[in-house]
This record gives structure tokens, C-alpha cells and sequence, in this order.
């Protein structure tokens, strides 16, 4: 057991290295998308003034967009971010954007990355369809894996079941 | 010792019980009746050979106690209660003795440790009302580290003997160990005995990963995992937990992997442009097979153990059900029907059920239903569970619960087929996803 485990961990940080490479192509966080939001907060104060900064998009005009309840079509509310987020890309054009779906805990795992899925591609399509470039944004699903809420009522959930579009420097995927 | 390094088990039918001793006395529980009254069984100090014996021979006998008491099926006789504790192995049995503390079964067990640390157990099973053994008598072996192993397999003969059923205490559970509040968990892939005992770590914590499922051999493991940024699943090697991406199709997520029976094809689900469908592919290599094309989601696929139908889920309807298609694709058949939304199917090893997670009215259950539809049956109910896997004998099943709250955690559960016995499994920390391994050889 114990030669197992030590195996299996040096065999573990020798991959967790090589992954390091990721966030220099993707930009810090992009593993762990859910995080991402509170950071982006904490630079408000400093950089949000700045319309060409990462932190103007997150915070200015919003980086998230929320969903009805096992849905995927936009609201009106959602649009009018996403226009604004589609302009702002359309002017800063160094970054690419990796677009997260997430879903609420009300649902099987598997359902809820599909889910997901299909509130990241939303969001895709309606970017694309304000101009910009396909292969600039990417999409992933975390499903109801990372909410940002945590209690167990709609109050959360409604915050849980969103699109995030998150900045990267950088080209083309 | 270590799930890779399986020990050689050498299974020998020595005997011991004599010529004409192999009937199958009256003694049986039917495990499908809605509620039994437990069977009281007597486990005799096992005896020790050897002084070095002595540990691993009441360490062995508390095993076989606790796998028998943990089905709900039997009730230990405490040894306090025993008139003549000592019960040697190779003395006749006293059953007057037996049959006045209403013992019903009798387990008896000799155990030495020889040379090198090898562990000889012998193993007696009696039929206390007949009068007569319960099936031949069993020798087994293996290295001292091994002892749990050897005491599941005692177990897993009188389980079968007395139910007549398949055992399932010598077995493993893969699932993902939790760490962490709700909005920063940490999961990493774990493995244990079926019983909780013995967790290994297969990955740290670096990368989410999500739904580890075994091979039908219990050598290799399908899971999906974030270490690209994307979920991609990957195949494992649980002995030296070398892993390689398996489905790496540009642009495209895939998770909900399965084996089939074969142990080389493997059926999931991949999200192209915001649509998830069902594929297969080989785990040898090659490419992809499609087998649906619909706008709707279609995921959490599994085989049935005979290879020719797959179960999944599928919204095309409006809402999560349950349907059943050929291997290869085609029509697929609609089998679920009651109120509210149905996902994560899983066929039963042994072909007559499919196990199922449940949505209505606010509320979580974990299911089984005959794999036409007919028959369903809620067998738990809570705020939020889901994903049950079948223990090899197709009579259990073992699935996630999750508290609800800022404070809510997973953790792992059983139950019987007929909704008898639910009960926690022990893990270290938070657990869920949880999948049986077959029955180790």
C-alpha cells in the first residue's frame, strides 16, 4: 500500500507540472473556472476604471449572464450583457474568451454537464452572431460542480445557473 | 496490499466435509421477500494454528461477522453467548449445543501462518438444524496483508450457500473523494474495499475529476477529468494508475463513460456545439462511433450485460427519461413513465433491472425498474441523491447522498433491491460517484 500511494503520487506531480504550461495559453484560472469570479472582483477598485482592462469587462459591464431553470435560451437581461460583452471584444481584440456553462445542484451530474453545455454554446452563438470571431471563444461545462452560492434555495441557485465569459490574453484558440 | 497486486487466492475444495455432504440443507433465505426476520448465525473463534496465527484468526472472524451482519440478512450469535465458545475445527459438532442458543447456521475456521507469512484459513459451514454441513468444506491462502480478502471470501460462501445467491463482499468500490466547501470542493479519485476498508488515492486533487467506472475485469478505470480545462475522459490502469486521454476530439467535451461487457468498448457522451449525443469507441484506439443524432441532450449511458442494448437518458421528450436502444443504434424505446424526470440508468449485472436516479416533487430517489419499465420501485428518497451502482450480485446497489445546505457534504450509501438495509459507507472524508467493481477472482 504505502509503495503504491508514493508511486502514485510522483507520477502525479510529474503530470501536475506539465499542466502548468496550460494557464500561459488559456490565462490563469481557466481550470477552475468558478473561482474566477471573486478575483475579478477584487481588482475592481484598482483597474475597472481602465475600458480596455479585463477587470472594466468583468465588473462594468458583467461577465456572467443567469438562466430560467433547465433552460438555455437568453433572456432579455442576458442579451443586453452579452451585446455589451460582444462589444467590448470587438474593441479588444488581444483577448479570447473561454465561455463556462454552469447549472444548479437540483439535477443528475451527467445532465447538468449537458446542461451546461448547452448555456455555454447559447452564449457562443449570440457573441458570434454580434460579430465576433468563432475562434475566439471556446466553451466548457462544469455542470453543477463549481456553484458560487452554497445554500440549498432558489436564492442560490438562480446565482448558480449562469454563463461566464472568462478574458484570456491572447489569439485564437 | 494493493488492488494491482492481487493475490493468487488459491481456491481449494478440499473435502473436508466428507463424501455425501455436498447437499444443500433446508436452510435458505430468499433475499426478494419485502421484509425477513434475520437468520441467526453462530461464528466460532476461529482457531489459531500457530501462536502468530491467533490475530489474524479473530481479526478474520470478525470480518465474516461483520460482511453477514452488514446485509441485513443474518444476526451474529455474540460468542459471550456460546456454550462451548472454543468449537475446534476438527471436533465434531456439538448442534444440540448450537440449536439451544437458537443458532441457525454455524461458521467454523482454522487458520495458520507458515513459512514466509503465508495464511492457510480452513472453513466449515453447518446447517444446524439439519445436522449437517452446508457445502463442502473450503481451504484458502494468501500473504498475511491479504487477511480481509480471504475473510470476504468465508463471507462471500455462506452468503451464496445460505441465499443462494451470488456473493459480493469481496469486491471494490472506485469513487471520488471529496474535499472542501461546496463552492471549492477538491475531488480526486479514490479506491476501497466494498466495505469501506483499505483506501488508496488513484489521482490527487489538481484537476476536478467526475464518475470513475471499472472494467468488468476491475483492472482498469474510465473517468472524466478537467486536467486539459475541458472534460475529456481518460482510461486508468489501477495498478500503476497510468492513465491516457480516450476521447480527444477537438472542440468537443465528453464524460458519462462505461465499459461495455467486452471490456473494450467503451459507450459515453460528447458535447459538440452545445448538443450532447452517445458514442462508442474502442479502448484500444480508433475513432468514434455516433449512435444518436438529436438536438436533445442524450447522456449517462450503459450496457446491458449481454452487450446488445444500451440504456440512457434523454430530454427529447421535454424532460429526463429513460430509454433503451440496440448496441449499435437505432430507435430508441421509451421506459419510463411516471411522474417526474428519471437519469443515470444502470443495467444490473445480472440483466433483469435497470437501477435509476428520480426526480419528483421536489425530492431525489434512487429506483429499479424491469429493464421493459414495468415494475418500478423507489427504494430510497432524500433532498438529493443519485448515481446508484450495482453491487456484482445485482442485489445491492451503492449510490451518493448529499446533505443539503452551505454545509452540505456527499457520502456514500447501500441498499438492497427491496429497500431494505439503507446504510452509510464509511469514507474517509466526503464521497460520491461511487462503482462496484465485479467480484475479484
Amino acid at each position: 500500500m504505502t509503495g503504491f500511494t508514493v508511486k502514485a503520487i510522483v507520477l502525479l506531480a510529474v503530470v501536475g507540472l506539465s499542466a502548468c504550461t496550460d494557464p500561459g495559453r488559456f490565462g490563469a484560472g481557466g481550470r477552475d473556472g468558478g473561482g474566477i469570479g471573486g478575483t475579478a472582483q477584487a481588482g475592481f477598485d484598482g483597474a475597472a476604471a481602465d475600458p480596455a482592462s479585463p477587470a472594466y469587462f468583468q465588473a462594468a459591464i458583467g461577465d456572467r449572464v443567469l438562466f430560467e431553470v433547465d433552460q438555455s435560451t437568453l433572456t432579455f437581461a442576458a442579451q443586453t450583457t452579452l451585446a455589451q460583452q460582444a462589444g467590448w471584444l470587438q474593441v479588444n481584440t488581444a483577448y479570447t474568451a473561454i465561455i463556462e456553462g454552469h447549472a444548479d445542484e437540483q439535477g443528475t451530474r451527467e445532465y447538468n454537464l449537458a446542461l451546461g453545455a448547452r448555456r455555454a454554446n447559447a452564449v457562443q452563438e449570440y457573441l458570434v452572431s454580434q460579430g465576433i470571431a468563432g475562434d475566439r471563444l471556446r466553451t466548457v461545462t462544469y455542470g453543477k460542480e463549481r456553484p458560487i452560492e452554497i445554500c440549498s434555495d432558489e436564492t442560490c441557485y438562480t446565482q448558480n445557473r449562469r454563463s461566464v465569459t472568462v478574458l484570456r490574453a491572447g489569439a485564437g484558440f | 496490499m494493493t488492488f494491482a497486486r492481487i493475490l493468487a487466492l488459491a481456491c481449494l475444495c478440499v473435502g473436508l466435509a466428507g463424501p455425501g455432504s455436498a447437499q444443500t440443507g433446508p436452510l435458505r433465505i430468499e433475499i426478494t421477500e419485502g421484509v425477513i426476520e434475520p437468520l441467526p448465525v453462530a461464528v466460532a473463534a476461529f482457531t489459531a494454528q500457530t501462536p502468530a496465527a491467533a490475530q489474524i484468526a479473530r481479526d478474520l472472524a470478525q470480518v465474516v461477522s461483520e460482511d453477514l451482519v452488514g446485509t441485513g440478512l443474518f444476526r451474529a450469535i455474540p460468542q459471550s453467548a456460546f456454550i462451548d465458545g472454543s468449537a475446534p475445527f476438527d471436533a465434531p459438532v456439538r448442534y444440540s449445543d448450537w440449536k439451544a442458543i437458537n443458532a441457525q447456521a454455524l461458521v467454523t475456521g482454522e487458520v495458520a501462518v507458515g513459512q514466509g507469512g503465508r495464511v492457510t484459513v480452513k472453513f466449515r459451514l453447518f446447517d444446524i438444524y439439519a445436522e449437517s454441513p452446508l457445502g463442502d468444506g473450503l481451504q484458502l491462502g494468501g500473504s498475511t496483508n491479504s487477511w480481509r480478502r480471504i475473510g470476504h471470501k468465508l463471507a462471500d460462501q455462506v452468503y451464496a450457500r445460505i441465499t443462494g445467491e451470488g456473493g459480493y463482499f469481496d469486491s471494490r468500490v472506485v469513487f471520488v473523494a471529496e474535499d472542501g466547501p461546496k463552492n471549492a470542493r477538491l475531488k480526486r479519485l479514490a479506491v476501497m474495499d466494498y466495505d469501506g476498508a483499505n483506501v488508496a488515492y488513484l489521482t490527487d486533487s489538481t484537476s476536478l475529476v467526475l464518475a470513475p467506472r471499472f472494467s468488468p475485469l476491475g483492472d482498469q478505470v474510465l473517468y472524466t477529468s478537467y486536467e486539459s480545462g475541458f472534460p475529456k475522459i481518460y482510461v486508468m490502469d489501477v495498478g500503476n494508475v497510468q492513465r491516457r486521454v480516450l476521447s480527444d476530439q477537438p472542440g468537443t467535451m465528453s464524460f458519462a463513460p462505461r465499459f461495455g461487457p467486452d471490456g473494450q468498448r467503451v459507450v459515453y457522451s460528447l458535447s459538440q456545439g452545445g448538443n450532447t449525443d452517445i458514442y462508442t469507441l474502442d479502448v484500444r484506439g480508433g475513432g468514434a462511433t455516433r449512435l444518436t443524432s438529436a438536438p436533445s441532450i442524450e447522456t449517462a449511458p450503459s450496457f446491458s450485460p449481454d452487450g446488445r442494448s444500451i440504456v440512457f437518458e434523454s430530454d427529447r421528450s421535454g424532460s429526463q427519461q429513460l430509454y433503451v436502444m440496440p448496441e449499435s443504434g437505432g430507435e430508441p424505446r421509451r421506459i419510463s413513465f411516471g411522474p417526474g424526470r428519471y437519469g443515470t440508468p444502470v443495467w444490473s449485472p445480472r440483466g433483469d433491472l435497470i437501477a435509476f436516479t428520480k426526480q419528483n416533487a421536489g425530492r431525489f430517489h434512487i429506483g429499479v425498474m424491469r429493464v421493459d419499465g414495468s415494475e418500478e420501485r423507489l427504494l430510497t428518497a432524500s433532498a438529493l441523491e443519485e448515481g446508484p451502482t450495482w453491487a456484482p450480485n445485482g442485489r445491492v446497489l451503492m449510490f451518493t447522498r448529499e446533505s443539503t445546505g452551505a454545509a452540505g457534504a456527499s457520502a456514500l450509501y447501500s441498499v438492497d433491491i427491496s429497500g431494505r438495509n439503507l446504510k452509510r459507507v464509511p469514507t474517509p472524508g466526503g464521497a460520491s460517484d461511487p462503482a462496484w467493481s465485479p467480484l475479484l477472482p
